[in-house]
């Protein structure tokens, strides 16, 4: 699956994107960050505070809950600031 | 109704996208033309320019669905948005919105929804270049609350609550 930054969590995580084979355990979006989080210095400053760090499945916006099952792009991103 | 969503690099023409929108069309009675202009200053500090970061096909994806909302919402005959991407300098546009319809109330309401939904919805995001020997000091733009305040009030609960009022 995968995995696409944008923004100041790219810059944080070090990386545009990356391909991931989903660890067992890992159902939704917030297992997801949990999971990161544990995977060095980079995802945790990116996803210190999770509840400030948006996600899309698949190009739309879904919230810490959405099932990631079938799914063959996550985004991680800051809030919104275009317009 | 015809739709055209164009991301690019270069610079809009407000008047050369509203002439390609109403074309030889007689049946449109009102455009409604929003315009977002980079600012010389950013939190009252001086600014060189923004760069502007995108994710692509969602963008796309995500301003096409709030144009939908907005057509099964007002009696729209026309709906335009052009957003930039890149570096952007202060007096150049960022984001174009052209909303027409038969008549005026539609097509102002729509460009004001579209608007509100852009700014906390679509896949953007604003840094701010500062001026002289400060250039390398990129700070991203917070997001306002009172975007999303401004959004909000287009929920069905909102306009119930209004409604009841």
């Amino acid at each position: 699956m995968k995995v696409r930054y944008f923004a100041w969590v790219r810059e944080r995580v070090g990386k545009t994107e990356e391909d991931i084979d989903l660890p067992a355990g890992v159902a939704t979006v917030g297992d997801l960050v949990d999971w990161l989080r544990s995977q060095g210095e980079g995802y945790a400053y990116a996803f210190e505070n999770p509840n400030v760090v948006r996600s899309a499945i698949d190009k739309r916006h879904v919230r810490p809950d959405a099932r990631i099952a079938g799914a063959n792009e996550i985004a991680f991103f800051p809030p919104m600031t275009g317009g | 109704m015809s739709v055209i969503v164009r991301l690019q690099r270069e610079a809009f023409d407000a008047a050369n996208e509203i002439a390609a929108l109403t074309g030889s069309r007689t049946d449109i009675g009102a455009v409604i033309t929003f315009t977002g202009i980079c600012r010389a200053d950013e939190n009252g500090e001086p600014i060189a320019a923004l760069n502007l970061e995108h994710y692509p096909d969602m963008a796309e994806a995500e301003i096409g669905r709030h144009i939908e909302a907005a057509r099964q919402r007002w009696p729209l005959l026309g709906v335009t948005v052009v957003h930039r991407y890149g570096r952007i300098a202060p007096g150049e546009g960022i984001v174009l919105v052209l909303t027409a319809s038969s008549h005026r109330e539609a097509a102002f309401a729509a460009a004001e929804f579209l608007m509100d939904y852009l700014k906390t919805r679509a896949p953007f995001w604003k840094q701010v270049e500062k001026r002289g020997d400060k250039t390398d000091d990129k700070i991203w733009v917070e997001a306002k609350a009172s975007d999303d305040t401004a959004a909000e009030r287009w929920t069905p609960a909102t306009v119930k609550r209004e409604t009841a009022k």
